[in-house]
């Protein structure tokens, strides 16, 4: 689904594979082997959308799903926050642990108080999460999405990737939720990120 | 009386089917020289909204291609015609220029996830039971006035119903845990 992790995950399996050789043919002990691992996200701290500033820090032992969109959406940031905040609501007092985070690719246009007021259409639970263009960019890219301003005739639109990010209590990359991705499949990758039974 | 209660249990179940072939006839058609529309909707925007997609099917039943070159709408400042992809999991967004081109014989669906036309700088939120009133711009058949059906947040085919909007009130389903 996104070229970045796609590209990683080949990494790590050849990498995986020198790793494996070298232990076979005993060149190093394998105490010594070093762990490979793909490595999607890494520590941040953005402002938030009612003015708090939010560190990665305050959601370790917590699952979190990020993802990336802007207000000026039509389709894929509306559709998404409106899904994620029926799952929420849906997986009910479960979903009190879960941290759902949007973060903002167009922070020209998206302030906090336009934000605030867009998010107060959706669960109460999602924060808004905003930065300047470098603390955005450092952010998207630790997670391998992309975005893009396009020009148009009247202003611009943004290009961006849609997926959701799915991310374990210890901070660790566990799955993506895809745009148009069935409701139930959505809901069975929430489940299984909150350890609920089914 | 019996026959009384068998007119009513036939007309309880015909009823519904009744209202439903209403729905269908109640599509709407817009036609200007060799362009039809059919059935233009847009959806409710969640508050604060900015932009909106609107959406429709496109024929020509001309025998030269055909190009929408842009528009207007009631509800908003600016209007563009757009196509939207996904690319490896990258919502890609482009403004079409000079625009979408209909080959003859063709129908163009513009629906979510794939063209539609922007309504940029809303003047109001798009409300159920608000239907506005707009203009497509076609290259040779000139100006048409459309009128925009409005369908519930969420939807994605005109009558799916959409998604429940989080702050309804109104009653939903709850997920039952089982453990």
């Amino acid at each position: 689904v996104l070229r970045g992790i796609r590209i990683a995950a080949w990494g790590a399996i050849l990498a995986g594979i020198v790793v494996f050789a070298l232990f076979k043919l005993r060149m190093v002990p394998s105490d010594r082997l070093p762990r490979v691992e793909i490595a999607v996200g890494a520590p941040f701290e953005l402002a938030t959308h009612d003015g708090r500033r939010l560190s990665s820090k305050e959601l370790e032992g917590r699952p979190f799903a990020l993802f990336f969109g802007f207000t000026n959406c039509p389709d894929v940031c509306p559709t998404t926050l409106l899904e994620m905040s029926n799952h929420m609501k849906a997986l009910g007092p479960a979903a009190d642990r879960l941290r759902v985070l949007f973060v903002t690719i167009d922070p020209e246009r998206d302030t906090p108080a336009h934000l605030k007021a867009y998010l107060a259409n959706f669960d109460d639970r999602i924060v808004g999460l905003i930065g300047t263009p470098e603390e955005i960019r450092k952010v998207a890219k630790s997670y391998y999405a992309t975005y893009e301003k396009i020009p148009t005739s009247t202003g611009y639109t943004m290009n961006h990737t849609a997926s959701v990010f799915l991310m374990g209590p210890d901070g660790r990359f566990r799955g993506t939720i895809n745009y148009q991705e069935p409701e139930a499949d959505q809901r069975a990758k929430l489940k299984r990120l909150l350890g609920v039974v089914n | 009386m019996r026959s009384r209660l068998i007119i009513a249990v036939l007309a309880l179940v015909l009823l519904p089917a009744g209202a439903h072939a209403q729905q269908q006839t109640s599509v709407k058609e817009f036609t200007i020289g060799p362009i039809k529309i059919t059935q233009p909707w847009t959806r409710v925007t969640p508050d604060a909204s900015t932009v909106a997609g609107g959406f429709m099917k496109i024929t020509n039943t001309g025998t030269v291609p055909e190009t929408l070159t842009g528009g207007s709408a009631l509800i908003s400042h600016r209007f563009e015609v757009h196509e939207m992809v996904m690319d490896q999991g990258v919502m890609k967004m482009r403004e079409l220029r000079p625009g979408l081109v209909i080959k003859p014989g063709e129908t163009i669906t513009l629906r979510p996830g794939s063209y539609h036309v922007m309504f940029i700088d809303l003047k109001q939120q798009i409300k159920l039971g608000q239907p506005f009133k707009g203009t497509l711009v076609f290259a040779k058949a000139g100006t048409l006035e459309i009128e925009y059906a409005i369908e519930p947040f969420g939807t994605r085919v005109p009558g799916d119903g959409g998604q429940p909007m989080p702050k309804s009130t109104e009653p939903q389903q709850h997920h039952k845990k089982t453990n």
